[in-house]
Order: C-alpha cells, then sequence, then structure tokens
C-alpha cells in the first residue's frame, strides 16, 4: 500500500512511535546482558523467577493486559510467561515501523508485513495516548466540550489524526 | 391433540466436570481499538470470513465482550498473547 506524509507527520509519528518503545522497554536491564553459551543458567534469563505484578503505569497496563481477570495465579503465570516476549515484540513492530518512515516525510510504501507493524505500532500510540488523555466512547463530544486554548486540545487532535491514519491503513488492507 | 410427554430418565445435572468445559478466549470491549481494526484482526488472526469477524466486533461492541474462539488452554492462551501484540484487551477463561 502507499501513503503520503508531511514532513511535520513524519516527525509527529516518529517521536510518538519512539515514546512507545521507550515505555515497554524492559525494566531489569540485567536481562540484556551478553548471551554466554556456556552458561546454562543464562539460556532461562528471560523468565523472571517470580510472576511480575502487573505494570502500576495505566498505559503500561493497557499495553500489557492481564490474561486473566478471575485467576490472580493463573494471570501472573501467564505474565510471567509472556510478557518479556509481548514487549519485545511491541519493540519490534515499532521498530519496522520507523525503518520504513521516510525522516522528511514523502511517501510511504509497504508491504503487507510492513503495513501490519505499522497497524500494531500505531496502535500502540493511540492506546497510550487514549489512556492518558481518559478517551471514552465519546470522544468526538469531550473533544469538542475543550477550548481550543486547552493543553488538551492539540492531543486530542493528534489523537484523532492517528485515528484516521489507522482507519486508512485497515482500509487498504482490508 | 397431543400426546403426554414420555417419562425420561434426565440426568439429575448438566453440569459437565470443570475438567470437561472448554477454555475460551474472550474479547472485552475498550473506547480506542477502532471497530474496522477489530474486524480486521479477528480476521487476519482466525481466518474468520469478514461477516464473522464483524458479527464478532459488534458483540464486544454492544455487549462488552465475546468469546472469539474455543479448544485447549495452550491454544486460549496462545490466542491472548497475538490479540496482546496487537493491542485487543484479551484474556482467557474456563467456559461455564
Amino acid at each position: 500500500m502507499r501513503a503520503w506524509l508531511a514532513a511535520a507527520e513524519a516527525s509527529l509519528l516518529r517521536s510518538l512511535v519512539g515514546q512507545v518503545m521507550t515505555l515497554v522497554a524492559a525494566e531489569n536491564t540485567e536481562d540484556t546482558r551478553d548471551f554466554d553459551p556456556g552458561d546454562l543458567e543464562a539460556l532461562f534469563i528471560e523468565l523472571p523467577d517470580k510472576a511480575p505484578d502487573a505494570p502500576e503505569d495505566p498505559v503500561l497496563a493497557r499495553l500489557l493486559p492481564d490474561g486473566y481477570t478471575d485467576d490472580p495465579e493463573a494471570a501472573g503465570e501467564f505474565r510471567k510467561y509472556t510478557e518479556a516476549g509481548l514487549r519485545s515484540a511491541k519493540h519490534r513492530a515499532a521498530l519496522d515501523m520507523l525503518a520504513t518512515l521516510p525522516l522528511a516525510g514523502g511517501r510511504v510504501q509497504l508491504s503487507g508485513e510492513q503495513a501490519i507493524a505499522w497497524l500494531k505500532a500505531l496502535n500502540d500510540v493511540r492506546l497510550a495516548l487514549g489512556v492518558r488523555l481518559g478517551v471514552t466512547e465519546d470522544f468526538e463530544e469531550q473533544w469538542g466540550k475543550l477550548a481550543q486554548d486547552d493543553p488538551q486540545w492539540t492531543a486530542f487532535e493528534v489523537y484523532a489524526w492517528l485515528g484516521a491514519v489507522q482507519e486508512s491503513l485497515v482500509q487498504a488492507l482490508g | 391433540m397431543s400426546a403426554a410427554p414420555a417419562e425420561v430418565d434426565l440426568p439429575k445435572s448438566t453440569d459437565k466436570p470443570l475438567s470437561d468445559r472448554p477454555w475460551v478466549t474472550i474479547v472485552w470491549n475498550d473506547p480506542v481499538n477502532l471497530m474496522s481494526y477489530v474486524t480486521y484482526v479477528f480476521q487476519h488472526v482466525f481466518g474468520y470470513p469478514k461477516k464473522k469477524a464483524t458479527k464478532l466486533m459488534l458483540d464486544v461492541h454492544h455487549k462488552g465482550k465475546a468469546v472469539v474462539a474455543a479448544g485447549a488452554r495452550e491454544a486460549m492462551e496462545h490466542n491472548v498473547e497475538i490479540l496482546h501484540g496487537y493491542g485487543l484487551w484479551a484474556t482467557v477463561r474456563q467456559d461455564n
């Protein structure tokens, strides 16, 4: 699929996607130490010893949700085995999007796989922004109530624009 | 005139043992994900035809949640992992 982005739009996307990448990067940097194939214990370093708690930051909690709602123990086990993978999958989608985003704007041409990376990365940005803004299903109404000089007005405008970009990508793929 | 219903022996309880109940993948409504995107994800991840994917999306939207798949626990957990990758709010539960 093909699209065209203005320089300011490309720069905005780069910044927003970069912020999500920072957010989903693993908190425990020890996990990224060099892998030594002779160190058998390191083979299992990806898995934490105990189930990690659900993130306290509501944005991160939305990006990395619980896998069970009615069983805290199962939710903990699910998180233990999947959270690191989910964080790196989100990181990878963001990287793949940035790799195909022209620095100074212009034409964007995407393969099917690249378009899916865009969908995922854009959606994570929308989820993050949506949680921060407290967006509800009556988003248009919430936005309409804001004065144009309200600091949140521009954020709502960006959120609406991201939704339009996402919609056009889905239509192009559908 | 209809015949009186025959007496039949019904099982005392229709509850299946816990271990026999299937596991399900549930998708919950949220205010951010676009309806078109959720439909696309159901088509792309589960291979559902557009009509079925759209119906499930509308169930999520109007009822707050929908069961989108059923089967073995491991398979449902795998679904949830994939759906989280797409940013959908999905969970696993044993059906009741």
